[in-house]
């Protein structure tokens, strides 16, 4: 059988997309295991242990559970958008995954195997998408009809649109260091000497990297910044009425946001998926095969992936929450005014070096 | 391909639009103009203007919407009432069909009869091999239209320092 270019292109764009899917939602699931795991042993206790060797079917049994639930719908909702805001926050939250490129240029029939698609703004689309993604926890939190959902709502939206701010604007010294939007050229544009050249280190984005790193927080609603769903005042916030799937939707949500909040810091400030090492073993043959070398890429990448989850959760485990109007002059008076002076020190310094 | 984008979209923006007018809840008209939205974001792309797409997305769907949504939320806005309205109201439903349609034939007649002067650009946009638009936008802004663009940031400083005299409460 002879396929031509762009049937070859759809078939691999599909297996791409299937399997890029599958283990999102996998590493989804087993996130939530290692933060419960993590955080049990951090507050002196096993957490999940029971159910497979050391928890680990704990998801599967999780999964099972809540699609077996009833699926209760309240009569005071306004239906129809009760339903679509779990479906905006998971999508919007598994769609940025698209443009994220987690393994080094491998091209199969001339595509590339390690990023669905490459777009040259693809880091504009990732911070559309989040802001997309704000209308699912609007949504849900009127349609309920409920007060507790109606004021997690107002709060998550409040906040959201907030950090977006501080969060673009500490993106902008990585860009204006590449000179593009494409995460590929960022990736590249950080590969010379390994570790010293991540824009972490070498870049002296570090600033950047915490302000990033504390909108990030704030964006994906988690501890110190989950007032949205402060429990002790709100119930749940924005999900108080959603049960069985619908529930699970938002809380797979929040954990693929996590995941990619984490590549994102992954592919901006640590390199991406290039070794720390830089071209050290270059000349060691078998790290370097066709097969061996694409997968240490992929190995970097998802060790650093791991890294940024672990200190999620370490931080969940360490900090307490924040008062509201706290996290409002933090993010508009302490993170955005940084934000800015980090863009104009990195503006000059180039301008000095060029 | 890049003609199937065009009819899909651009039949989802005049539904949105529609749709828009033709919802009597607050928030579901609100919710078709941030579909007619992202459906012009993706007919700017499919034209070549990615970072144009981009800022719909973020500025238009993502932050204004929001605080379109954010106040229809706060105020609870039921529904509309459409009970016949007044002799101007039926005048306007009279003359809106025919006068929208002469406005959309002219604009239509202006820009085919000029399109040497206003420029045409292919739809397929960055698939096409068209230039990388980003790095040119950003050149024109900072060089040759640096002063109007200077001009505008200050002009919406100004708006924004208005906004937060006139919420400040009188001590």
């Amino acid at each position: 059988m002879h396929l031509s270019d762009f049937q070859i292109f759809l078939l691999i764009s599909i297996i791409k997309i299937v399997v890029v899917l599958g283990i999102t939602l996998t590493a989804v699931a087993y996130t939530v295991l290692l933060e419960r795991k993590v955080l049990g042993r951090l507050q002196n206790r096993w957490g999940p242990s029971r159910v497979g060797p050391f928890g680990m079917l704990q998801p599967l049994a999780d999964g099972i559970k809540l699609f077996l639930k009833e699926d209760m719908m309240p009569l005071a909702v306004e239906r129809p958008l009760f339903i679509l805001a779990p479906l905006i926050a998971l999508s919007c939250a598994l769609v940025s995954i698209a443009v994220v490129p987690f393994g080094r240029r491998t091209l199969v029939h001339g595509v590339d195997i390690f990023q669905i698609s490459n777009i040259n703004i693809g880091l504009l689309v990732i911070l559309g998408i989040t802001s997309i993604g704000v209308y699912g926890v609007a949504l849900s939190g009127w349609s309920s009809n409920n007060k507790y959902s109606l004021f997690g709502s107002l709060r998550a939206s409040a906040q959201l649109v907030s950090y977006e701010l501080a969060l673009g604007l500490s993106l902008v010294g990585v860009i204006l260091r590449a000179g593009t939007l494409s995460l590929r050229g960022i990736v590249d544009s950080q590969s010379a000497h390994g570790l010293i050249s991540w824009n972490f280190f070498g870049g002296f984005q570090f600033v950047a990297f915490f302000i990033y790193l504390m909108a990030a927080y704030a964006e994906t609603n988690r501890t110190p910044f989950d007032l949205p769903e402060a429990e002790s005042e709100l119930v749940a916030g924005y999900h108080t009425e959603y049960s069985s799937m619908k529930f699970a939707m938002f809380f797979m949500a929040e954990y693929a946001n996590m995941i990619t909040v984490a590549c994102v810091a992954t592919l901006l400030f640590f390199g991406g998926a290039t070794s720390p090492f830089g071209h050290l073993f270059d000349n060691v043959a078998v790290l370097n095969g066709p097969i061996i070398g694409a997968l240490l890429s992929v190995f970097w990448f998802v060790v650093k992936i791991f890294g940024f989850l672990l200190l999620y959760i370490w931080v969940r485990g360490t900090l307490p929450r924040f008062r509201y109007d706290q996290l409002m002059g933090f993010g508009w008076k302490f993170l955005m005014p940084v934000a800015i002076l980090n863009i104009l020190a990195t503006a000059l310094a180039l301008a000095y070096h060029s | 391909m890049e003609l199937a984008l065009f009819i899909i979209f651009g039949l989802l923006a005049v539904a949105g639009a529609l749709n828009l007018l033709l919802q009597h809840h607050p928030i579901n008209s609100a919710l078709s103009l941030i579909v007619v939205m992202m459906s012009l974001a993706v007919l700017y792309w499919s034209l070549g203007a990615e970072f144009l797409a981009a800022a719909q997305v973020i500025v238009y769907s993502g932050a204004i919407m929001v605080l379109f949504v954010f106040v229809i939320m706060l105020l609870n806005a039921g529904e509309e009432d459409t009970s016949p309205g007044s002799k101007f109201s039926r005048v306007a439903s009279i003359a809106g069909f025919p006068g929208a349609a002469a406005i959309f034939c002219l604009l239509t007649y202006v820009f085919l009869s000029e399109r040497d002067h206003l420029g045409a650009s292919r739809v397929g946009g960055y698939l096409s091999n068209t230039v990388n638009n980003i790095v040119d936008l950003s050149h024109t802004l900072f060089t040759s239209l640096l002063l109007p663009f200077e001009v505008t940031s200050i002009l919406i400083l100004v708006a924004i320092l208005g906004a937060v005299v006139l919420a400040r409460k009188e001590p």
